[in-house]
């Protein structure tokens, strides 16, 4: 029988295979072979693409690099969201795996944030991993952790190990059971059809009548246009870690079940294909 | 947590329940009859109806009340007609009890009551001291009375033979009346309180029940025990006054109050005399308001007095019943009630809810806060409005009838205004004398009494009675009475004294303010002036804290039915509630929603079923699944972005040197986790000591570790970790952590990465092999394929355990995947399907299917005398002798205060007490005597014996978790499951077991999806049982507690009880204690450690032929559906160490050998129980023919201490 606990390894080994190509407008000294590699839905780009970085500057002069950057299909990726998320917004409905082309040259300063080492990306980890925890706890939890601790966070991450990493987040995951849930649910709904980046405001898992709130609670509060009208057929697809989970279902054990390592709930909308 | 009732009576006189488990007033749906109050206990509810007389409703069980009637049928031989009925003038009666001085013919036995059936004829018990005999039951003797034997001899003159006939209570789950007493009782019932029933456990189900009568008399009920739930009569108890209500505590606690408003409290109750023998009075807390309440629990007293006051009395226990000083409570109630583990309920004074006192536990027993129940009723549900609900259920008293009555209630309450008792005393004290003369009715049927019989003024009355509001003039007295709802309001508002001491005024003038024991009242008054300071700085506290409480109350109204459908609550009793302070409890706040949901799934609660995972779950669960297909399935060959690295752990410990001299020395401690060649996770464990100032280690592969067994005492927190290599020498590593919790995170880990190393994850699978530690822990082994191999089976030291949450005494699965396990406390559980539990928190525990698990268990001391012809038995003992306080053994000094729980998880849950139950019996006093230590013991003095010794037992308690849920309410002794694997998951699995007092059971509507099973069936027997086992084929096979053996003809599907018992004689001088079957293999093991194989089984023989001795040292046995033997093994010798109570495996076993050949050992030292009857696995077939021969099997050599070893004790680790 399905346990809970599985879904937290199912969420964490989720891998997308990816075919990186390097960009037809590189200089190179001889033709740049494409490189596979399953990524970690849970991870962030250029933490997992050192191997990447290696493949392709066997075939470039060192001159003619500079700092490396992903796009797919004319959208630079951002490294700082997930890659599950990069993946689910902007490719879902694609034929894997998934061809994400690599760049030297011309970083879109505009887009994408600068990303010299890896400290940088435990930064942005950290401190959306604080952010969630003072919508959760009002930062009690994270604030009681010492240093190692939060070390040991982000050495789960960079080094894929689910146990290291859930030993000291599952403490980030509890709640006083009289409450029901969190104080907030750390959540970032993203769009297609928007200039915000995404939606992120205060809600609470339960309603003030005791209720516990759904899914569709959330969406039907901060953004109604993503649900279907009585009558009409649905528009968009509510998509979490590549699922689509129902509407019906609990905010709360979403946000202890399918958050990111970054304890965010991820979550796009995006139109379902006409085609 | 066991589901136990809280029960309760409204204004109305309904009487609902609540389950600890539910969200909802359930109405007692049976009964027509109204209440005016209610005691319960958990095995059933006594109330007083609005007749006066005692109803009582037993709780239906799976276990039937069914009673043995036998009578003896006696012959006398004489040369003319053999045998006959025929005897000598002075001989007994052809028809006699067994002493032959009571005449019994069969048409002399009578039905007790009209709540008890005949289950059938009489008819001859035809076993004589559990042997069948020959001839139709005759058991024969040279003259009456002498030693009978069942064989017929040359000078047998006498014979007799026993009839039986069984009669079952029937009336369960229904309001009885008990038949009332012809003679002594003139007036009728006004209060009632239960318990005592931890005075003594012997008979079973023995309650105190304690009576008031209108006249202020109590009354005990004598004869209340499980056989006989009815009790027999009524004991008039002398008392120094009147009393007006009384509170029987579950212990030996009683208090009663006068109508004077002192109370009254019994002294010299014990376990001969439940009765008690006198009465001590204590005044009322204070001085110048009487007491109106009292309610007892096992070591506290809460009172109430006139002004709605709640007062809580200081140290009170068995040693002083009295207690010693008043304490002043927050919270104005009518009525409070204790109930089990000392828990306190309450009604408001002021807006009539039941409260439950938050916080009570055994350091802090007046508890913190009074708290609301605040769930719906199920009546209001289908009523829109309360006089629409009025109508409903209550309707045939109050409507017509009532609105016609209700200028005689005003007039009743008017004259009560002025304060004049006189008036109100005479009408009420009409109402009750009506009501004894009206119940002539001999039918006695509940039913039909109520509705012609009871006059308004009764039924008005009662009500007034009930709702004894003290506040005179409320405003809802202008409303008319013109309709019945406003009736109702202006009836629970009405100002009524007390009605029995208004009857006392009338009747018993003279008796006011009876004579009270001038010695007591002088102690406590002294006593309550030294308090006068300290009350009146609580009252202080009392009066801003009334605040607060006033907020409370007001919260608990804005419940969504509104003020006027809030329930107005009577009486409660939580008699038969078992909650304690660690309760969940969904009694709170709980809106409509809530309960709608908790109604909805709380019958399905116990079946383990994926169907009930919620479809959003379900959908998440194969969406992912999806997704892992989609996403990685065809990309597996991808390389992964993240290469794994070594990630260790450190800490200190202490570690038990394996050389010696042994000692504990600090160590430190590695793990190094990283990830094998495949992919697969591994580690290594190091531990680095000094050597002569040398750094050295010490290392074992994590794959290697075969288990790792907590061993927590009162001084240090060690586990023992295993390997193949260190089984074989019987010495694992053993190790301490500085902390509890140190200890369970290193468990907790070392236990995940032994299972990642071997890809062991979820749950244990359906062919798992289970067993159970001394110290109640719980391992599961997954057997490998060539576990029953031949020739070559898996060693079983290479077997690798892991542990499973909860404690257990013993545990029984089959290959089905159904799991039962018995607590040291006997109570039965089932396995959910989770894993983890206890220690194991976040990854190595589910999430689903955990549970609180509880165990008791007693720790038992000898007090040790020697008689001495000056001052007879003393504690002085002779030097050479044993402590006078220590262990069963003599050896160990073990005091009252020095004796400690076994280990810090557990915690006492009673005080020292007399333990009677020990084997050989007992004197009154629990004394047992003997020539001289050690030596045998029995239960009476001789002249011979000089020395004498008692056990004292205390109780304590351990609270886990792990996946098992408790299957209530039968206390288990053993169970069996159908080892091999039904066709479906909706099969019934068959599944048998003997309760904790011997009766055979057999559990119905057991299936793979509800492993739980409904309810029991119960297989009748002449004799008590302790041990059973069925086979593959059904063979029903079970040990009697004299130790024969018996087989149970005809257990099919279709009848799944089977019909008879067959009588099997055991072994030549030998008391069987446990038995075995596997797939066609019988197995038993006996007292003296002895193993037997039952010869010549076949299948229109099942009974076989005889028993062959397979093996000596031999604890116990499980057989499995392969008819593969393992046994716990009394003791294995290592190479360094010996080990007591060891996991073994028979070798050698065939489908044409099914004794084996030798043993193989697997892991020991402490274990207790082991079952493989889940391993229905058939080892890979190989034929080796020239392997075959025994002689190349190199079998170990037989069992060490073979000839050492005769009395198979069993040795603890």
């Amino acid at each position: 029988m399905a346990d809970d606990k599985d879904v937290l390894r199912d969420v964490w080994f989720g891998r997308i295979p990816t075919c990186f190509t390097l960009n037809q407008d590189e200089i190179t000294e001889r033709e740049a072979e494409p490189y596979y590699l399953l990524l970690p839905r849970v991870s962030y780009l250029t933490l997992v693409t050192d191997k990447v970085k290696k493949h392709f500057l066997k075939v470039m002069k060192t001159e003619d690099v500079e700092e490396m950057w992903f796009e797919y299909e004319g959208t630079p990726l951002k490294w700082h969201y997930p890659i599950g998320l990069l993946f689910d917004f902007h490719a879902s409905n694609t034929v894997l795996p998934w061809t994400i082309t690599v760049h030297f040259k011309n970083f879109p300063d505009s887009d994408l944030l600068h990303c010299q080492s890896n400290s940088v990306i435990e930064a942005h980890f950290m401190s959306s991993i604080k952010e969630a925890d003072a919508l959760k706890h009002k930062s009690q939890v994270i604030n009681d952790m010492q240093k190692k601790d939060h070390k040991q966070l982000w050495m789960g991450l960079q080094n894929d190990k689910f146990d290291q990493f859930w030993a000291m987040n599952r403490k980030l995951m509890e709640y006083p059971t009289e409450e029901g849930g969190f104080r907030y649910i750390p959540f970032r709904i993203y769009q297609t059809l928007s200039d915000r980046p995404f939606i992120q405001k205060q809600f609470r898992p339960v309603s003030s009548d005791g209720n516990a709130h759904t899914l569709g609670d959330l969406l039907k509060e901060m953004y109604p246009a993503a649900l279907p009208n009585d009558g009409e057929p649905k528009r968009n697809q509510v998509v979490i870690h590549g699922i689509e989970p129902l509407l019906e279902t609990p905010l709360q054990w979403l946000s202890e079940h399918l958050s990111h390592p970054d304890n965010f709930l991820h979550i796009c909308v995006i139109p379902i294909p006409t085609d | 947590m066991p589901v136990s009732r809280l029960w309760a009576v409204d204004v109305y006189g309904r009487v609902y329940s609540l389950s600890t488990a539910g969200q909802q007033w359930e109405l007692c749906h049976d009964t027509q009859m109204e209440f005016k109050r209610v005691t319960a206990a958990q095995q059933c509810c006594w109330g007083i109806a609005c007749d006066n007389k005692i109803y009582l409703n037993v709780h239906a069980s799976d276990l039937p009340v069914r009673y043995q009637e036998e009578t003896y049928e006696n012959q006398r031989w004489n040369p003319v007609d053999g045998f006959s009925e025929r005897l000598l003038p002075s001989d007994r009666w052809q028809w006699s009890d067994v002493t032959g001085l009571q005449h019994q013919p069969l048409d002399s036995f009578q039905l007790p009551s009209g709540s008890w059936e005949w289950e059938g004829d009489w008819y001859v018990d035809e076993n004589f001291e559990g042997e069948p005999t020959e001839k139709a039951g005759w058991s024969y003797a040279i003259d009456f009375p002498a030693t009978y034997t069942k064989d017929k001899k040359w000078n047998s003159c006498v014979r007799r033979r026993r009839w039986l006939r069984y009669r079952r209570y029937k009336a369960m789950d229904t309001w009885a009346k008990i038949p009332s007493q012809q003679t002594s009782l003139p007036d009728p019932f006004s209060d009632i309180s239960c318990g005592g029933w931890e005075i003594n456990e012997e008979p079973r189900g023995r309650l105190s029940l304690w009576a008031v009568s209108l006249q202020g008399k109590v009354w005990f009920r004598e004869g209340i025990y499980h056989h006989n739930p009815e009790g027999s009569t009524w004991e008039d108890v002398p008392l120094p006054g009147e009393v007006v209500q009384i509170s029987c505590g579950p212990g030996d606690l009683i208090w009663a109050v006068l109508w004077e408003g002192q109370f009254i409290v019994r002294e010299g109750i014990n376990r001969d005399c439940p009765r008690g023998t006198s009465w001590a009075v204590v005044d009322s807390p204070s001085p110048d308001v009487g007491a109106t309440h009292v309610a007892v629990g096992d070591n506290v007293v809460w009172a109430v007095t006139k002004d709605n006051k709640v007062w809580f009395r200081r140290g009170v226990n068995s040693h002083n019943p009295c207690g010693s000083g008043w304490i002043s409570m927050i919270g104005e109630m009518i009525m409070v009630n204790v109930g089990l583990n000392d828990q306190v309920w309450g009604i408001s004074s002021e807006d009539r809810a039941v409260y439950f006192r938050q916080g009570v536990t055994s350091s802090e027993l007046s508890g913190k806060t009074w708290k609301a129940i605040s769930v719906p009723r199920d009546g209001d549900r289908s009523h829109s409005s309360a006089s629409t609900n009025s109508l409903q259920s209550a309707g045939c008293y109050f409507c017509g009838e009532v609105r016609g009555q209700s200028a005689v209630s005003d007039v009743e309450s008017d004259t009560e205004k002025g304060s004049t008792d006189e008036a109100s005393c005479l009408a009420s004290s009409v109402a009750p004398e009506s009501v004894v003369d009206a119940p002539t009715d001999p039918s006695g049927q509940p039913a039909d009494t109520p509705k012609p019989r009871i006059p308004k003024v009764t039924s008005d009355s009662f009500i007034s009675e009930l709702v004894s509001d003290r506040e005179p003039g409320k405003p809802t007295r202008v409303m008319g009475p013109a309709s019945p709802a406003v009736l109702e309001e202006e009836v629970i508002s009405g100002e009524v004294e007390d009605k029995a001491p208004c009857v006392d005024v009338v009747l018993s003038p003279s008796q006011c303010g009876g004579p009270l024991d001038p010695q007591w009242s002088n102690v406590d008054l002294e006593e309550a002036q030294n308090q006068h300071a300290q009350i009146a700085a609580v009252l202080d506290s009392t009066d801003t804290c009334s605040l607060s409480s006033v907020a409370t109350y007001t919260l608990a109204m804005e419940d969504p039915y509104g003020a006027d459908e809030h329930p107005l609550w009577a009486w409660v009793s939580g008699g038969g509630c078992s909650v304690d302070s660690h309760s969940q409890l969904n009694w709170f706040n709980c809106t409509m929603n809530a309960s709608m949901l908790a109604q909805s799934v709380q019958p399905m609660s116990l079946s383990v079923s994926p169907a009930l995972t919620a479809a959003w779950k379900r959908q998440i669960f194969e969406q992912l699944s999806e997704r892992t297909k989609r996403e990685m399935d065809n990309f597996r060959h991808y390389e992964q972005a993240i290469e794994q690295s070594v990630w260790v752990k450190k800490g200190t410990m202490q570690w038990w040197r394996d050389w010696k001299p042994h000692k504990w020395v600090d160590v430190h401690f590695a793990l190094e986790q990283f990830s094998g060649p495949e992919g697969n996770k591994d580690g290594i464990l190091f531990i680095y000591y000094n050597f002569y100032e040398e750094k050295k280690y010490l290392h074992a592969f994590i794959n290697e570790v075969t288990i790792l067994v907590p061993v927590l005492n009162d001084s240090k927190h060690t586990f023992a970790i295993y390997t193949p290599e260190r089984t074989k020498q019987r010495w694992p590593m053993r190790l301490a952590a500085p902390t509890e919790l140190e200890m369970h995170d290193w468990l907790a880990l070392l236990s995940v990465s032994c299972c990642d190393s071997r890809g062991i994850q979820g749950p244990p699978s359906k062919q798992a092999i289970w067993s159970v530690t001394c110290k109640g822990d719980i391992f599961v082994s997954e057997p490998s394929p060539n576990l029953e191999a031949m020739p070559y089976p898996t060693p079983c030291n290479q077997m690798f355990w892991r542990q499973v949450g909860g404690h257990l005494r013993s545990v029984e699965c089959n290959s089905d995947g159904i799991v039962w396990g018995i607590g040291y406390d006997h109570t039965a559980w089932v396995n959910t399907g989770g894993y983890g539990g206890g220690f194991f928190q976040g990854m190595a525990s589910s999430t689903d299917n955990i549970y609180t698990q509880t165990d008791v268990k007693s720790v038992c001391i000898y007090e040790n005398q020697r008689w001495n012809p000056v001052t007879g038995y003393t504690n002085r003992g002779l030097p050479t002798d044993r402590y006078m306080w220590s262990d069963a053994s003599g050896l160990h000094e073990c005091t009252k205060t020095n004796s400690k729980p076994p280990a810090p998880q557990w915690t006492w849950v009673s005080e020292w007490a007399v333990d009677y139950s020990v084997s050989g019996g007992t004197d009154r006093e629990g004394w047992q005597y003997a020539a001289d230590f050690p030596a045998s013991y029995h239960g009476y003095k001789t002249m011979k014996d000089f020395v004498r010794r008692r056990r004292w037992a205390r109780k304590c308690k351990l609270t886990t978790t792990g996946p098992w849920q408790e299957i209530p309410p039968i206390p288990l002794s053993d169970v069996t499951i159908l080892p091999c694997a039904a066709q479906s998951s909706v099969d019934v699995v068959p599944l048998w077991g003997i309760s904790n007092k011997g009766d055979v059971l057999c559990r119905l509507g057991v299936t793979a999806l509800t492993p739980a099973g409904s309810s029991w069936l119960h297989v009748g027997t002449d004799q008590p049982f302790k041990s059973i086992s069925i086979g593959a084929a059904s063979q029903v096979w079970a040990i009697a507690r004299d130790g024969s053996a018996f087989y149970r003809g005809s257990v099919s599907p279709q009848t799944p009880a089977g019909d008879c018992w067959y009588h099997i004689p055991s072994p030549t001088k030998q008391k069987l204690k446990q038995v075995s079957v596997g797939r066609t293999s019988v197995y038993t093991v006996d007292e003296n450690g002895n193993l037997w194989y039952r010869q010549g089984l076949t299948p229109s023989y099942p009974q076989g032929s005889s028993w062959e001795h397979i093996s000596n040292n031999v604890r116990k046995v499980s057989v499995g559906p392969l008819d593969q033997v393992w046994i716990i093994a009394d003791k294995v010798q290592g190479s360094h160490s010996l080990s007591c109570g060891t996991v073994c495996h028979r070798l050698g076993v065939q489908p044409m050998e099914p004794k084996g050949q030798s043993w193989d050992y697997g892991i020991g030292g402490g274990w207790d129980h082991v079952t493989v009857r889940g391993n229905s696995m058939e080892p890979p077939r190989v034929r080796l023919p020239s392997l075959t021969h025994p002689s190349a099997l190199a079998p170990r050599s037989p069992l060490p201490a073979r000839n050492t070893e005769v009395n198979g004790n069993s040795v603890g680790c």
